[in-house]
């Protein structure tokens, strides 16, 4: 005989209350079990963690589909060491082999619907793949209408973004190659929230860097739709003067208001226009697009309202929503590191609730983010948030966290070993 | 067996075993979010410390001394506050269950 999974979490639940103890199901000693068909929906931080999580908790007992559109796992933090010339691409490039050893089914396709009341995926082959719970990792797509003027196609061949690591990453290098000496690289830095807070100053840093020491004519210019630096700013200004001082130019308060390809050009609401060589334009943010058709975004038509108990989302049961793609708690950033906290928190809820335990509050989760002011010197964030279980959100403790005294050398070997660890935990 | 009495055996064995699995989840869960950069199950693969299998008394320790400063570091001084001491209990004895 079989039992149906959601009948026995219906008497079991009707057997709980009847005894008026509010404790489910589970096997002691903490190897959780559990079973059923877990299907994940991308394959970046949080997609992987959490795929491997689920296997590794649940004992191998739940089964954990992968689905990601590209064939390897490329970091974007420490993707700006690319754009930098001080790393390659393969070096912060990852293969999906180690989750197949954890006896995760990887899927090299696009999801391009989600049926929540059938509870299955549709592929793009045609193929439809059911899950008993859905993990839904997308990370970011852009608000192209952000940037009137800027359309997909010339976002993938002259006014790049590369705030998706990949082929975007390579290429922004090779423009800044052949950028002559004299030339102007110019970051535009969307309104908060987006993705990596500290990524697009980091990366004015490291492209600084790179035209410091091969064509020192040339200029930075970081010009931010935010009234001011987001993230790290003391440690970013005291770098920008230092380090590149006369090379780069912070310029706040720059919202776009159109660009035009043709002249290389960029106007403003309330500034002067600016000219470039490279235009390295970062459009506005909002969940990934597969979010969008599933129906799970609930806030300003950006992001995925979540339980924080549960990462499940407030919209459509049965579904969990991790990464960026969610609307974040208070001053929570929008970071790899706290995607694959996220993704612990989705680990643990999904295979109790699949064992039939009672899901426990989360645990604490923290955030580390580094970044690189040269090839050698970084600087770090650091958060530690738990969960209010009154206010059914993540907090930060009030006297913990914090950012480092001063740029250094030591932080930049930290730096590469967080990326290093954090990389196998997801992935290996 | 009856597929009823299949269902409240097994409801009557979750009374008993719920609350166990969630304590022993609770120190797993708690080191899990340091594992991003201590590694699974705090195996770290270089460059920042191996948790797995560290005497409990001797990580308590470090990390209450990261907590009052008396232990300098870079980021440590600020994670450490974050937590209580029963957390950082929970913590330490799960690693040191780590082989």
């Amino acid at each position: 005989m079989t039992i149906n999974r959601r009948d026995f979490l219906k008497v079991s639940a009707a057997g709980a209350a009847a005894a008026g103890i509010g404790s489910l199901a589970g096997c002691a000693g903490g190897g959780s079990g559990g079973s059923g068909n877990v299907v994940v929906i991308g394959g970046g931080y949080g997609g992987a963690t959490v795929a491997k999580y689920v296997r590794m908790w649940s004992d191998g007992g739940i089964n954990v589909t992968l689905i990601e559109r590209n064939t390897n796992f490329v970091s974007c933090p420490m993707s700006n060491l690319v754009v930098g010339g001080e790393r390659k691409l393969e070096e912060i490039t990852v293969s999906y082999d180690g989750l197949r050893k954890h006896g995760v089914r990887v899927i090299q396709g696009e999801v391009t619907a989600v049926d929540a009341d059938k509870r299955s995926v549709k592929l793009a082959n045609g193929d439809t793949i059911a899950y008993d719970r859905l993990v839904v990792s997308p990370g970011i797509d852009f608000m192209w209408e952000s940037v009137p003027g800027l359309t997909p196609e010339l976002a993938n061949t002259k006014i790049l973004h590369a705030w998706k690591a990949g082929p975007q990453t390579v290429a922004l290098r090779k423009q800044l190659e052949d950028m002559k000496d004299g030339g102007v690289y110019a970051i535009a830095i969307p309104k908060a929230p987006y993705r990596c807070p500290p990524g697009p100053y980091e990366r004015a840093c490291l492209v600084a860097n790179y035209l410091k020491a091969k064509k020192p004519k040339s200029k930075v210019l970081i010009l931010d739709a935010n009234d001011d630096v987001v993230s790290k700013k003391g440690l970013f200004m005291a770098a920008w003067k230092d380090l590149y001082s006369g090379m780069i130019e912070y310029r706040p308060k720059h919202e776009i208001s159109s660009l035009d390809a043709n002249s290389m050009t960029l106007k403003f609401e309330f500034a002067d226009a600016v000219k470039a060589d490279v235009l390295n334009v970062v459009p506005g943010h909002r969940a990934g697009d597969i979010a969008k058709q599933a129906g799970l975004i609930t806030a300003n038509n950006r992001w995925c309202g979540i339980d924080w108990r549960t990462m499940e989302s407030t919209a459509r049961p049965g579904i969990h929503v991790i990464g960026d793609a969610t609307l974040s708690a208070p001053l929570m950033p929008k970071s790899g590191h706290m995607t694959t906290q996220h993704a612990k928190i989705a680990a643990a809820a999904i295979v109790s609730l699949m064992s039939g335990e009672q899901v426990a509050d989360p645990m604490s989760i923290a955030n580390t983010c580094y970044s690189y002011v040269d090839g050698k010197q970084a600087v770090h964030v650091a958060s530690v948030h738990t969960y209010d279980a009154k206010e059914k959100t993540f907090k930060t403790v009030a006297g913990s966290g914090g950012v480092s005294a001063a740029r250094n050398e030591i932080e930049g070997k930290y730096a590469w070993a967080w990326a290093k660890n954090v990389w196998a935990d997801a992935l290996l | 067996m009856k597929r009823t009495s299949v269902v409240v055996a097994l409801a009557l064995l979750g009374l008993a075993g719920g609350a166990f699995a969630n304590e022993a989840n609770y120190g797993r869960n708690m080191a899990a979010a340091c594992g991003s950069c201590h590694g699974t199950n705090g195996k770290s693969v270089g460059g920042m410390e191996a948790l797995a299998g560290y005497p409990k008394d001797k990580l308590v320790k470090a990390v209450q001394d990261f907590r009052s400063g008396a232990k300098p570091a870079t980021v440590m001084h600020q994670l450490a506050k974050g937590y209580t001491d029963a957390q950082i209990e929970a913590i330490a004895t799960y690693y040191a269950a780590q082989k």
